[in-house]
């Protein structure tokens, strides 16, 4: 194969690593304030996703305002879960509150399949034009909405955490709970302002996807799995690692699938994924320490 | 003791006088959970049937009670809904179950209990090697994969490229693509698979691409079979592209958008009842059952819905033939011959537990993002 197809191959992906980074940095966020995993994230991504469909095609919302709507809705779905069913835990340990994330998970997906059914629903590229070409090599408009989409929200957040009284005030939340409620922190009001951040960023991730992977009441979970195995590969919590490693993992994919084999192209991003940890406990950008310190 | 008995007693008193004068057939399907898309639209066919039935006086006078029970899709819970349709509720017959993985699980059963079984699931392995009480009414995959290669052996494409999904049906399917080929003088130059959660398969389009193939054939569901032609487009990559018949729901067209235009897929004749012409044999029987089926709960029928009702009919004949007997019952399935169900024509015979051939399938296309006869 010559280098024509070499770089369409980094191209697509680039575009599968954009969407497993994009659900990776929502795992960080919540991360970030309670150290837990929010096996629900993958959840607010359909939920972004199908929302938008009703809006826009159902309801003939036209599209900017449709997004808006859909994120200010999963945002308030993010607020309500974290209110409803994380808020009033009493002693709330980090495995209680996993497994009610879980719990969410199910209760989700079982809400959009009653409301969406089973199908598989698409939205139209947001910009409708045929795909750029680079050098022989195509990409859609769409990819680059998602990368866009992507730095953005990672910068945003990169430069909220590290520098705003707020988000280091989060980051404390996740470090030690008690020491920053001896600080005067509310605790869990930043939790639910995490989890309102989370679901922001899912259903954004949700929004722009769609039209690239199409949308479907369980299809959620299937890319936060991937999504995950990003967050950890590129250091649960640091924002650029996660879109580090969820291109890293597209690529390998990628280049596994177009020049070894399109069956073992899974396995072998898992294997460089446990690779990599095995070398790195903390993930790309984490570090051991980090990783000691924290109460688990 | 005595007050055990008494019980006992009273409880089978009041089981007869509830269950006295009815036939019972049993109904297995993946109601909820992950195959609810099987096995929805066959509950509401089974239903349907039923009360028409009962509500023509039931079979020579005595009504007839489908009994339902979902097993989610599950091997474990299918296996417990038949022991309890078998052992509690003495079910003359069973309908289902949905899934080929399910269907499988409980042969063993029925082969015990001697029940005559009518599947809905599609896997070839449910009746070959034939099962004496174990029958099923869809369209093997085989014959939809031979329908493509007849169809390219007549047009003169020799060399082709196939990309799979790597689900229970995507690797069916890529095991027939492979074994048949020979036989219709095609050469398989590229073989690539892709994973259900995959988003993108420009990679694998690319490797098939290198080969310079006729055509390809994608063999999976959704999302995958709308996701390949996209990329296909993206690409400009102009050859045929051949999909299963599990592309027969005008969504899927849908969500394909323009590139699902020209795609070419062999499919039950149910999707295209209106197009086939009035003198086909099976023109009657799908327009009936589309036509009640989408009048009463306001949602198109399905292939799916349809298995369904040709095993309903297949055992209803046969319970109105021969009598509330199962070894009667399934000597009689086992002898139907010329049954026109939504599925194609069914000609059973003891060798022969599916009925069908190659002729259960139609091929179609999709033009203006509608399916239509493909002709020749």
């Amino acid at each position: 194969m010559n280098w024509q197809n070499f770089l369409q191959l980094v191209l697509s992906g680039i575009t599968i690593g954009s969407i497993y980074a994009f659900i990776g940095i929502g795992f960080n966020i919540i991360y970030n304030t309670t150290s837990i995993i929010n096996f629900a994230q993958g959840e607010f991504v359909m939920l972004g996703g199908l929302i938008l469909y009703s809006f826009h095609q159902s309801f003939h919302i036209p599209l900017i305002p449709a997004i808006l709507l859909t994120l200010i809705l999963v945002t308030l779905i993010g607020i309500g879960m974290e209110r409803l069913t994380l808020h009033p835990v009493k002693n709330p340990t980090v495995l209680n509150m996993i497994i009610i994330t879980i719990g969410c998970s199910i209760f989700l997906k079982g809400v959009a399949l009653s409301i969406w059914g089973r199908e598989v629903y698409h939205l139209p590229f947001f910009f409708p034009r045929p795909p750029f070409r680079i050098g022989g090599a195509s990409i859609t408009t769409q990819s680059l909405v998602v990368w866009v989409a992507l730095i953005i929200s990672s910068a945003f957040l990169y430069f909220f955490y590290r520098f705003t009284l707020l988000g280091k005030a989060m980051r404390a939340c996740s470090v030690n709970p008690v020491a920053a409620r001896l600080m005067g922190i509310k605790v869990k009001s930043l939790i639910t302002l995490s989890f309102a951040l989370a679901a922001f960023l899912g259903g954004l991730a949700g929004v722009t996807i769609t039209p690239i992977s199409l949308m479907d009441y369980q299809r959620g979970s299937l890319l936060a799995l991937k999504g995950f195995a990003a967050a950890v590969l590129g250091g649960l919590g640091k924002e650029f690692g996660a879109i580090l490693a969820g291109m890293a993992l597209g690529i390998t994919e990628s280049l596994v699938a177009g020049y070894i084999s399109s069956g073992y192209k899974d396995a072998v991003s898992l294997l460089i994924l446990l690779f990599i940890l095995f070398v790195r406990p903390g993930g790309i950008m984490g570090s051991k320490e980090e990783i000691s310190l924290r109460e688990l | 003791m005595v007050k055990r008995l008494l019980f006992l007693g009273i409880f089978f008193l009041v089981g007869c006088l509830i269950f006295g004068a009815e036939y019972r057939i049993g109904a297995v399907f993946a109601v909820t959970g992950p195959a609810s898309w099987l096995g929805d639209p066959e509950k509401k066919t089974v239903e349907m049937l039923e009360e028409e039935i009962n509500s023509q006086g039931g079979i020579n006078g005595i009504p007839i009670r489908v009994i339902v029970e979902d097993t989610k899709g599950d091997e474990t819970q299918t296996v417990n809904a038949v022991r309890k349709l078998i052992t509690r509720d003495r079910v003359l017959a069973i309908i289902g179950p949905s899934r080929s993985g399910t269907t499988l699980a409980v042969i063993p059963i029925v082969e015990k209990y001697k029940v005559p079984l009518v599947s809905c699931a599609a896997a070839e392995a449910i009746v070959k090697p034939v099962k004496k009480w174990v029958f099923k009414t869809p369209q093997t995959d085989r014959f939809a994969v031979e329908k493509i290669y007849q169809y390219m052996k007549k047009k003169g494409i020799k060399r082709i490229g196939i990309i799979t999904g790597t689900t229970g049906f995507g690797a069916q399917g890529r095991k027939h693509l492979l074994a048949l080929a020979p036989k219709y003088g095609i050469e398989i130059v590229a073989d690539e698979t892709y994973a259900p959660q995959d988003t993108d398969m420009t990679p694998q389009l690319l490797r098939i691409k290198a080969k310079n193939p006729q055509a390809i054939v994608n063999w999976s569901i959704v999302p995958g079979q709308a996701i390949v032609p996209r990329n296909m487009k993206e690409l400009g990559m102009n050859i045929p592209l051949f999909q299963s018949h599990g592309f027969g729901n005008i969504k899927y067209v849908k969500a394909a958008g323009e590139a699902a235009e020209g795609i070419i897929f062999p499919a039950g004749r149910l999707l295209v009842a209106d197009l086939l012409p009035d003198t086909h044999p099976q023109k009657k029987v799908l327009m009936e059952y589309k036509r009640k089926y989408e009048s009463r709960y306001q949602e198109p029928v399905s292939t799916f819905g349809g298995h369904a009702y040709d095993a309903f009919w297949l055992i209803v004949n046969a319970l109105k033939a021969v009598g509330p007997d199962r070894a009667k019952i399934r000597d009689y399935i086992e002898n139907t011959k010329n049954f026109v169900g939504t599925g194609g024509i069914f000609n059973f015979s003891p060798e022969d537990h599916n009925g069908l051939d190659i002729e259960a399938f139609e091929m179609l296309t999709v033009k203006n993002g509608k399916f239509t006869l493909l002709g020749d």
